[in-house]
């Protein structure tokens, strides 16, 4: 019984954390606009080249923030809370 | 004054300036020697500690990343310290170009994005960037980079978050607790929100793309690791546990997350930090202020 519990925890985790990083499609779509924009901005304009390149890299930083949440969720899904979770169990249950 | 060539006293000092830059390294490889466990394979951990000491509220803890960041900053230090060593009015040196180099490029950067009441700004943000961007170079070393763990970068975050608040005060409290009600009054709940949410969203940033960098390095030679192992593994002996495919292709996907990301993520925060402090900077506030003062006298 104890393991069929674990097993849904480690289960639960690993799903949890794959659909956590469901939020990596929007910073992608994002930036993936901000560099075509920035490729026409340098396509009418060659000479602005460097500031646009810098803007664009700011932006890109800046709409990446939603996606990087996520992976931070993710992770502690993956490497924190398993563990955490199966002691609770054992405190709780298993003794 | 022409000396080609260079005293004994002076060489002495190179050495040990240069010393001092390679050192740290070393040392952190010891360290990382010393107290790694016994080896369980390719693995993503965490930073290790080095020691653990009992206080009464929660146990002080020494971690990589904490020793880690010192030896980057004594690194640094050297660095700085051999670059303006023997620096001249007159006759330059290789150095000596490399050290102005820097100093202008930090100065241009401060005039590009900050006001000019910022001027004395260029050590501290040149002094960030250099920090971040040799704490992410770290891992080229082998060392744990400081920068994937999220309380060096929480601590540096809190610094700016210092800093826009500072500057934010710069006309009174009365004006920093007015801008809360901006544009309206009911928002001010979501513009307390938007304060404290600067520093996690800039600790967040560096601190996400640098940990998933390396967790993708390590997948993927864990994958190579793999892969060899399945394609060698039938031989006998050494060849069998030769790792073939590991020899190399790290090293190019590390130019991507480990050099550019890392020297990218060093200019954001900095810029960030730049943008932040001297938006948060009540410009004409001040500057009325300042004139009434003066017409005062």
């Amino acid at each position: 019984m104890l393991e069929l519990a674990i097993g849904i925890i480690l289960g639960a985790c690993a799903l949890g954390a794959g659909t956590a990083m469901i939020a990596g499609i929007g910073p992608g779509i994002g930036e993936g606009n901000a560099v075509a924009k920035a490729c026409e901005a340098i396509g009418r304009q060659p000479e602005c080249r460097g500031q646009v390149t810098t803007t664009m890299l700011m932006g890109c930083a800046v709409a990446e923030t939603t996606g990087l949440y996520a992976l931070v969720i993710a992770i502690l899904l993956i490497f924190v809370a398993p563990g955490r979770l199966v002691n609770i169990l054992m405190e709780n249950v298993g003794k | 004054m022409e000396n080609k060539s260079k005293t004994a006293a002076f060489r002495a000092a190179d050495v040990l300036l240069i010393l001092m830059m390679i050192l740290p390294i070393v040392a952190g490889w010891v360290l990382k020697a010393l107290f790694t466990p016994e080896s369980e394979g390719i693995a993503i951990k965490g930073a290790l500690i080095y020691l653990s000491v009992h206080a009464p509220i929660q146990d002080f803890v020494l971690t990589e990343a904490q020793v880690n960041s010192w030896l980057v900053m004594i690194s640094v230090t050297g660095l700085c310290l051999y670059l303006t060593h023997g620096i001249r009015a007159r006759v330059a040196t290789k150095r000596q170009y490399i050290a102005e180099w820097i100093v202008e490029k930090a100065e241009g950067l401060i005039k590009e994005n900050m006001d000019g009441y910022f001027d004395g700004f260029a050590p501290f943000i040149a002094a960030m960037l250099a920090l971040s961007a040799f704490s992410s170079l770290l891992s080229l070393t082998g060392l744990f980079a400081p920068t994937s763990d999220l309380n060096v970068v929480a601590g540096w975050a809190i610094l700016t978050f210092a800093l826009i608040t500072y500057y934010k005060m710069k006309c009174g409290p009365l004006v920093y607790c007015k801008s809360f009600g901006e544009p309206v009054g009911f928002l001010a709940p979501l513009n307390i929100i938007s304060e404290f949410a600067t520093p996690v969203s800039m600790a967040f940033r560096h601190y996400g793309n640098i940990l998933s960098g390396s967790v993708i390095s390590v997948l993927i030679a864990a994958g190579l690791q793999g892969l060899s192992s399945a394609v060698l593994g039938h031989l006998p002996g050494f060849i069998g546990e030769f790792p073939l495919f590991r020899i190399g292709i790290p090293a190019v996907l590390s130019i991507y997350f480990d050099v550019f990301s890392g020297l990218l993520q060093a200019y954001i925060f900095a810029m960030l930090t730049m943008l932040y402090v001297s938006g948060a900077f009540p410009a004409d506030e001040y500057a009325r202020r300042h004139s009434a003062k003066t017409a005062e006298k």
